[in-house]
């Protein structure tokens, strides 16, 4: 088991003839993904070629159009590399193709192309997860994204993260027992997929045991999951927030890590992640420490 | 980005809100000739932040002398920090009734929310407190936005008086326009007044923009940069194309990732209570690609840093294979030379982290000690930064 992606799950990518697009195609079919295809309007026609992970070469069709891709392959979920001008054109036409799932990895989309992909969104076949995030994956079967799979395999920790590079230092802290599903759901203020969504999916999946959510500073996602954990949530969850020494007012990288007055602040989040019962770590290290006893008492 | 008034009201300006654009100067002696024009004036500091009349920086002038005086009190001094280097002529008109309007993005629905309120306009924040029904907030589907149907609809629920209510609504849309078209974050007006013969004009103005959609789509957008308001630090990191933010302390951090950053701050900050109390110097992602010249890049703006003892390198190799980084770093130290003088501390995981190392250790580089994990680097970072 896992959440919203497995070893069934068969993947395309837009924008697969880019720089992005092809690295990371060639390293998602290295990690044992399912990867049928991809999707580019000027190259419909040419075929794209990478190694499997067991070194054969794997020859892609280019598709004109997602509905396209999907009609000959049966994809199931579209990752997307398309620049961030053309990002809000490229899910949007996913949607229109009732795309089960997409994963925006493009960083540096307008917020507004955002908000416009969200509303359109509302009440469509779709779950959207970015954007600007490092996608999801679920070791031992499928990537849809830009993670290591190198890190670590299966195992019972479900991952959600605000960032990337958090995401693979947390896998890499508790390698020797692995995870189900880790998601990153992006830095931006308005992504797809959000905390709760993913403690809602992870709470239902059998094979995750103990749930890890890391956030950061910025908006207020984090108190709404405390407040969900504290309704919904019956499995043991583990909590880090980044940037408890970030002034006010300044932007720290991730278009939603600002901290504006008394909101938003890292100690803010902490207090209220630990009145709804989930131990908060002060470091990665310290929150990978606070799992491994769980783990361990399992 | 934050836009100073006068900016914000050129944006007002070109999407048709009725506002009156002033005058921007420099020195006093401008101050003098705008006000010569203008007659009855106001003069106000130009600084992104607000209580500027609070601290001073908005004086009524009603003779040329007299604004020539105020400009001259009001250039130089600080306001919450910031040096006030231009001051805004614009003329006196005493408002009749003060009200406020804003768009803003709204990330907890994940929507556009306009804020409104006929009662108060500077006041806004205690009218919220003492009565908080007076204070309406609306929320904006992106997909459908504001059209004379919607601003109708939140003029009414505003309750704008009789008198101004077609140009509210007209107003509104404006704003919209705003909003939508300049990939604001932000638009808001306050006060957003009623003047004598009723006619209603934003008196001040703030505006934010998307960074993300300035690079994309809006290249006049590079005209309200100013580069005096910026750290010098910070100037020379954002031509490098670094994502670098200046802080108050002496450990130089580099890292990958905004998320791994901000953590190693965190982690520095609580090493450095057992060392003197050192802080982090810097916020510095260097993103995914960690290669030589980028490395040299954000090491030659943290070593020009004059607070920074030290450096911490934290860097999690997980697309970028850790002996790329260890490569960067080697390279990077050859570039500097002589100019890289500081203590570095490296603490490398992930990807072909032995090979990593490995290139560390063979380089042998007097400056760089190389460590195990994120606390212990933090830890000894903290330690040099203290010695």
């Amino acid at each position: 088991m896992s959440i919203y992606l497995n070893k069934d799950s068969k993947v395309i990518v837009q924008g697969i003839t880019g720089g992005m697009g092809a690295k990371h195609t060639a390293l998602m079919l290295d990690s044992g993904a399912q990867i049928v295809g991809g999707v580019n309007a000027r190259k419909a026609g040419t075929t794209v070629t990478h190694k499997d992970h067991e070194g054969n070469d794997v020859t892609l069709p280019v598709f004109g159009t997602v509905e396209e891709a999907m009609k000959e392959t049966g994809a199931n979920v579209s990752v997307l590399f398309v620049p961030p001008a053309f990002t809000k054109a490229a899910a949007i036409e996913a949607i229109d193709a009732e795309m089960p799932l997409i994963v925006v990895i493009t960083e540096g989309v307008p917020v507004q192309d955002t908000a416009e992909v969200w509303s359109y969104l509302q009440g469509k076949a779709t779950r959207m997860i970015g954007p600007n995030c490092p996608g999801i994956i679920t070791p031992g079967e499928s990537l849809a994204g830009i993670t290591p799979h190198t890190i670590t395999g299966k195992g019972p920790v479900g991952l959600v993260s605000k960032s990337g590079t958090l995401t693979y230092q947390m896998m890499y802290e508790l390698k020797d027992f692995g995870f189900s599903t880790a998601i990153g759901i992006g830095g931006d203020p308005i992504v797809g997929t959000t905390h709760i969504d993913a403690l809602e999916a992870f709470e239902k999946d059998d094979e995750t045991k103990v749930i890890v959510m890391i956030g950061e500073i910025g908006g207020d996602a984090e108190e709404r999951a405390a407040a969900y954990i504290k309704e919904n949530i019956s499995k043991p969850v583990v909590g880090y927030v980044a940037g408890f020494t970030a002034p006010e007012g300044k932007t720290m990288g991730h278009a939603g890590a600002i901290v504006s007055g008394s909101a938003g602040t890292a100690q803010a989040k902490k207090e209220a992640l630990e009145a709804a019962g989930v131990k908060v770590g002060k470091t990665p290290s310290e929150t990978a420490a606070l799992a491994r006893e769980i783990l361990q008492s399992l | 980005m934050d836009l100073m008034e006068y900016q914000a009201k050129k944006l007002f300006a070109k999407h048709g809100v009725a506002v009156t654009e002033g005058v921007v100067v420099e020195t006093a002696e401008e101050a003098r000739k705008a006000a010569e024009e203008i007659g009855f004036c106001v003069v106000k500091a130009q600084v992104k932040a607000g209580g500027r009349g609070k601290a001073g920086g908005v004086k009524l002038a009603k003779t040329a002398d007299e604004a020539f005086e105020h400009a001259s009190n009001i250039l130089g001094m600080e306001i919450k920090g910031l040096k006030v280097n231009r001051v805004l002529i614009t003329p006196a008109t005493p408002p009749v009734e003060e009200y406020y309007f804003s768009f803003l993005l709204d990330r907890s629905n994940r929507q556009y929310l306009c804020i409104a309120s006929v009662e108060g306009g500077v006041e806004i924040e205690e009218v919220a407190k003492t009565n908080p029904d007076a204070v309406k907030k609306i929320g904006i589907d992106p997909g459908t936005g504001v059209d004379e149907a919607k601003a109708r609809e939140i003029a009414t629920e505003c309750g704008f008086p009789e008198p101004v209510f077609e140009q509210a609504v007209s107003m509104i849309q404006s704003l919209y326009t705003v909003f939508t078209e300049e990939d604001a974050t932000l638009v808001e007006v306050n006060p957003l007044a009623r003047l004598e013969g009723d006619k209603l004009e934003a008196l001040d103005g703030k505006v934010s923009l998307d960074e993300n959609a300035s690079e994309v789509r809006h290249e006049d957008h590079e005209q309200f940069v100013i580069r005096d308001e910026e750290d010098p630090l910070e100037a020379k990191a954002k031509d490098k194309g670094l994502n670098y933010v200046k802080l108050d302390g002496q450990v130089g951090i580099i890292g990958n990732g905004a998320g791994l950053v901000m953590s190693t701050l965190d982690v520095v900050a609580y090493a450095g209570e057992a060392h003197g109390g050192v802080k982090p110097a810097n916020f510095l992602d260097i993103g995914g690609g960690a290669n030589a010249q980028v490395m040299a890049d954000g090491l030659d703006v943290i070593l020009n840093d004059e607070q920074v003892k030290s450096v911490f390198v934290n860097v999690f190799g997980g697309i970028t294979a850790c002996d790329e980084v260890a490569k960067g770093i080697v390279g990077a130290l050859d570039i500097l030379g002589n100019e890289a003088t500081k203590p570095l501390v490296v603490r490398l995981d992930g990807n072909n982290v032995d090979l990593g190392r490995q290139i560390l250790s063979e380089a042998n580089h007097p400056l760089v000690t190389i460590v195990d994990t994120m606390d212990g680097g933090a830890d000894k970072a903290a330690e040099l930064a203290n010695a």
